[in-house]
């Protein structure tokens, strides 16, 4: 640990409510919204790392792991959903998928 | 001494580049903001000693899940950022409002703390986070992949052009074809 843990958790809160504000400015963007998620996850597995180096435990790090394919999962299936719904709607704006059946 | 200066370069630069990456109004701009930042995190991962997860940073979110926000937003063609899509300051006001103050509030909690001195505890060696993986969690493992095959089913199943709809029968006497008909919906 070359720095207090304090630090690294701020670190670490600093980029979670940065994607925070951004998911919630960027709330008519479905685009958007994902990359705000994606600051989100990497902040919350910045701290599951600086845990597995504080205490010596290598859980953490294989919790970010995990972190890392659940994310690559609901990219995946988030970016088809936003595929499907371009097709029918010809847009990304998450106003106009307020129904749903249409 | 220089790897605390190098962690708080790294973490300047990641905090600027996600606040670059979310104000940014072209969204290729700001994937490319965002790549920068996970690099540095990438590095900071590094410094705390997990070698692996920075590798898997790099390879996974730099290379593959940022690869593919790019492809989408060129394939449908979504980098006009005078399309209207940004924010306004109506739409900035309450995320500032509501960030600062979960920021301000986790920050003075976190810094009331004692500080904990700066310990240098032995490097862990990815023999050992590999068994850890595989004795431990293999369950887990099980499931993350079970996990990565639903979602390679659903985005197939959502990806694949859909299918003409079954003909409806014609009223009698009324031949030719009916408008729309063979058009893709």
């Amino acid at each position: 640990m070359i720095v207090p843990l304090e630090h690294i958790l701020i670190l670490a809160a600093l980029l979670f409510f940065i994607g925070m504000g951004g998911l919630l400015a960027w709330r008519a963007n479905l685009i958007m919204m994902l990359v705000s998620i994606e600051v989100m996850l990497n902040a919350v597995m910045l701290v599951f790392v600086a845990g597995s180096a504080r205490w010596g435990n290598p859980d953490g790090q294989l919790f970010a792991v995990f972190i890392m394919a659940l994310t690559s999962a609901e990219v995946s299936l988030a970016l088809a959903m936003v595929v499907y719904l371009h097709r029918r709607r010809k847009t990304v704006n998450t106003d106009m998928f307020s129904e749903m059946r249409g | 001494m220089i790897e605390q200066t190098i962690f708080y370069i790294l973490a300047a630069v990641a905090v600027i580049g996600t606040l670059l990456a979310i104000t940014e109004k072209h969204p290729v701009h700001a994937i490319l903001y965002l790549v920068t930042s996970l690099f540095s995190m990438a590095t900071i991962f590094f410094l705390l000693m997990a070698p692996l997860v920075a590798a898997f940073e790099v390879i996974i979110y730099a290379g593959a899940i940022m690869v593919l926000f790019l492809f989408v937003i060129m394939m449908l063609d979504l980098g006009h950022p005078e399309k209207g899509m940004s924010p306004g300051w109506r739409e900035w006001l309450p995320a500032l409002l509501l960030s600062a103050v979960s920021i301000a509030s986790l920050v003075t909690i976190i810094a009331s703390r004692q500080a904990t001195a700066s310990i240098y505890p032995a490097a862990m060696q990815i023999r050992e986070v590999a068994r850890h993986l595989f004795q431990e969690h293999g369950l887990a493992v099980e499931l993350v992949s079970l996990q990565l095959l639903f979602a390679l089913v659903g985005a197939l199943y959502l990806g694949k052009s859909p299918a003409p709809s079954p003909p409806t029968p014609l009223p009698e006497g009324e031949g030719g074809q009916r408008p729309g008909e063979g058009l893709p919906l």
